[in-house]
């Protein structure tokens, strides 16, 4: 299973495909079956080997603050997710 | 949910709450978002949300306060300084902080910045240096840089009828007022990072009661520079960090971890 | 309290920090420079704030960010000053927060010169900087006047959310002139100021104080709203003094220092048997119009007399709509029209009026 994963907001998502260039596992892709709402090609995970580790590089270039970033971690470091 | 080994999912990154939800007008790729968003983060990160009062130019971001979740005031173009420094005084324990362009901070209001600076205004300035004017559609700035192509330079900046670049972070260094000025950039995730910390130290000195801080950061303008995103990103890092060295250009001696980037 | 000897510029100062004026921000322009100093000493006296700015563009700002912090900020300017100030005033009225503005006017146009004059009418009582919006004018004749005027300046401007200018002129800055100054008024906390002000958004929704309203249909609303502010303003604060217009044939209209000289050569004139009396508007927006045309009912010639080329001369005629012929008489420059010029000129329209031409 995944240690990370990455949710991207399709209301914010701009399609600027920075996110994709930085992933250092090449896991983010541009999504090629649907647009947003604003009618961007939207940035989607695609990962199916489990290799997101959620080192949350993508969500330190993204102008619009479209994604956000999960990882695993020991219970006491945890943030909940509701935040 | 914790699985067997003690492991919980957690939340690692989400848009910082001194952001407002709504999307914003900027280009796909604009490096204003990214600025944006580590001022909110160290916003956040300090607790400061409910005491800060930003001041927006006129620029892409005359809209910025749709998108700060805080109070905010327009300023007229390039008065931005003068606008919060009548706001921090009449109001000193309130965090004021500017976030002006090119245009805004250089050119119109060349005046107001070097004097806020001078005075050692205790506010803090985000200075965003795109090179060029973006939401009037590309002309020149004070920053374009020699030989540069933009609508009022079309066949590129010429040294002699519009003379050379002005460095910011040069000029406004050499004022006794002024506690801390860095130049970061925004091209990539690693520079990305010692941005958010050089804004986190200009929020810092202002809360001490420093001086006048600033931190100017290079940016894109990938509509009005006629490339794509990432191709903008890589020519700030080709073409303006040589023309504008990234570093700290003046460290009031009470900040202790000023090392240069 | 006591009448006290008071130069003008000084007392307008001393008049505003008594009325609770928590801020001022200015530049050097002479012939009101002393204000400025008055300021400089008085304001960190009492802890308040006193700035001087880099220029007249930068102190009119200083002054709108402190008044959408909502405290209470002024700033004081003559002509070429003023003009520097204009993009600054039209943004506060888009923003609709109060502020109080000192204009003592000067010869121009451009650089001029330091005398006085009455050349700034059409500049702020039209509005002065771009688009649609009128400040409240008040103009003084006398130091007292200035002092119970910049009072109520405040009081209006915070009423109204809007900008009140001081209209006055380089002698009555220069004069000194017995006065009362009124009692010292406590300043507000800051838990006192207005919840639309910029305080921080503690525990309430953010504040956004911008004059921008991209949409033309949005901008359009807020306009009809300052409209109908200037229609409250019109309807309820309009300030005049009337002397001898009861019987009188000729109909003196002049505003502040020419106000005050006119009122010399209308004694002067009664004395030599002419009927002649004074209209002299303080409000010069809300301008007197009905007050006015009311007054000059029975009058067969207005006399207008300004110290510029023919300024208020023209909502005269607007008010009179015609019903009895207007003439003007005029000093530019920075000259100040003497009391028998005047009075010459109301012997002429006399003349004229007994024999017919």
């Amino acid at each position: 299973m995944a240690r990370g994963r990455i949710v991207v907001n399709e209301e914010l998502c701009k399609g600027c495909e920075l996110c994709l260039s930085v992933c250092p596992k090449s896991l983010i892709h541009m999504a090629t079956d649907r647009f947003t709402p604003k009618g961007y090609r939207p940035a989607e995970l695609v990962d199916p080997e489990g290799e997101c580790t959620g080192c949350a590089i993508c969500s330190t270039i993204c102008p619009e603050a479209a994604i956000t970033v999960y990882r695993w971690v020991p219970a006491k470091k945890a943030v909940p997710l509701g935040e | 949910m914790t699985d067997t080994e003690g492991m919980v999912e957690s939340l690692i990154y989400a848009k910082p709450r001194s952001l407002t939800p709504i999307g914003t007008h900027y280009c796909p790729g604009c490096t204003h978002g990214i600025a944006h968003r580590l001022i909110a983060e160290v916003i956040d990160e300090m607790g400061v949300r409910e005491k800060t009062i930003g001041v927006a130019p006129v620029g892409c971001a005359v809209f910025a306060y749709q998108y700060f979740n805080m109070d905010l005031a327009e300023a007229a173009h390039g008065r931005a300084p003068a606008m919060a420094t009548g706001l921090k005084r009449v109001s000193p324990d309130r965090i004021v902080f500017t976030y002006q362009g090119d245009g805004d901070l250089a050119s119109i209001g060349a005046a107001e910045i070097l004097h806020a600076a001078g005075r050692g205004e205790n506010i803090t300035v985000i200075f965003i240096n795109n090179a060029i004017y973006g939401m009037t559609g590309g002309q020149m700035a004070p920053t374009t840089l020699p030989g540069q192509r933009t609508t009022s330079t079309p066949v590129g900046r010429d040294i002699e009828m519009h003379g050379f670049p002005l460095k910011m972070c040069e000029i406004l260094s050499q004022l006794d007022g002024a506690a801390y000025i860095v130049r970061r950039s925004l091209h990539d995730p690693a520079n990305i990072r010692k941005a958010k910390k050089a804004i986190r130290q200009a929020f810092e000195v202002q809360s001490q009661g420093l001086g006048f801080s600033m931190v100017e950061l290079l940016s894109s303008c990938p509509t009005n520079w006629g490339v794509g995103p990432g191709d903008a990103l890589k020519w700030i890092e080709d073409h303006m960090v040589p023309v504008y060295p990234l570093g700290d250009y003046k460290l009031h001696p009470a900040i202790r971890n000023g090392k240069k980037s | 309290m006591a009448k006290e000897l008071l130069k003008g510029n000084v007392a307008f100062a001393e008049a505003a920090i008594r009325a609770g004026c928590e801020a001022y921000f200015g530049y050097p322009i002479t012939p009101q420079t002393e204000a400025l100093e008055h300021m400089a000493a008085r304001m960190p006296e009492l802890g308040r704030v006193f700035l001087q700015a880099e220029s007249e563009v930068a102190a009119i700002n200083m002054v709108y960010g402190a008044a959408c912090a909502g405290v209470r900020v002024m700033s004081s300017s003559s002509s070429p000053g003023v003009s520097l100030m204009m993009e600054g005033l039209s943004y506060i009225a888009g923003s609709e927060v109060p502020v109080v503005l000192v204009d003592i006017m000067r010869g121009g146009p451009g650089l001029g010169n330091i005398a006085p004059s009455q050349g700034d009418y059409n500049q702020i009582v039209k509005g002065g900087g771009h688009g649609d919006y009128r400040p409240i004018v008040l103009a003084p004749a006398t130091v007292q006047e200035l002092i119970d005027l910049t009072v109520e300046a405040f009081n209006l401007a915070e009423k109204y959310r809007t900008i009140v200018v001081i209209l006055a002129d380089g002698s009555l800055g220069q004069m000194m002139e017995p006065a009362e100054l009124p009692p010292m008024k406590p300043v507000r906390t800051f838990e006192q100021r207005p919840d639309w002000a910029l305080t921080g958004a503690a525990g309430r929704d953010p504040n956004v104080i911008s004059s921008i309203y991209i949409d033309p249909n949005e901008e359009e609303v807020f306009n009809l709203k300052l409209v109908e502010k200037q229609k409250a303003i019109e309807a309820q604060e309009v300030r005049y003094k009337s002397l001898l217009m009861d019987d009188a044939e000729i109909g003196v209209v002049a505003f502040g220092t020419a106000g005050r000289i006119a009122q010399s050569s209308i004694r002067q004139a009664r004395d030599e048997g002419i009927r002649v009396g004074l209209f002299r508007p303080i409000s010069l927006y809300p301008f007197p119009f009905r007050e006015l045309r009311e007054a000059a009912e029975k009058a067969k010639r207005i006399l207008v007399v300004e110290m510029n080329g023919g300024q208020m001369v023209e909502d005269v005629r607007l008010a009179l709509e015609g019903t009895v012929p207007v003439d003007f008489y005029g000093r530019m420059g920075g000259v100040v029209p003497l009391p028998d010029e005047v009075l010459e000129q109301i012997r002429q329209v006399h003349h004229s009026l007994v024999e017919p031409a």
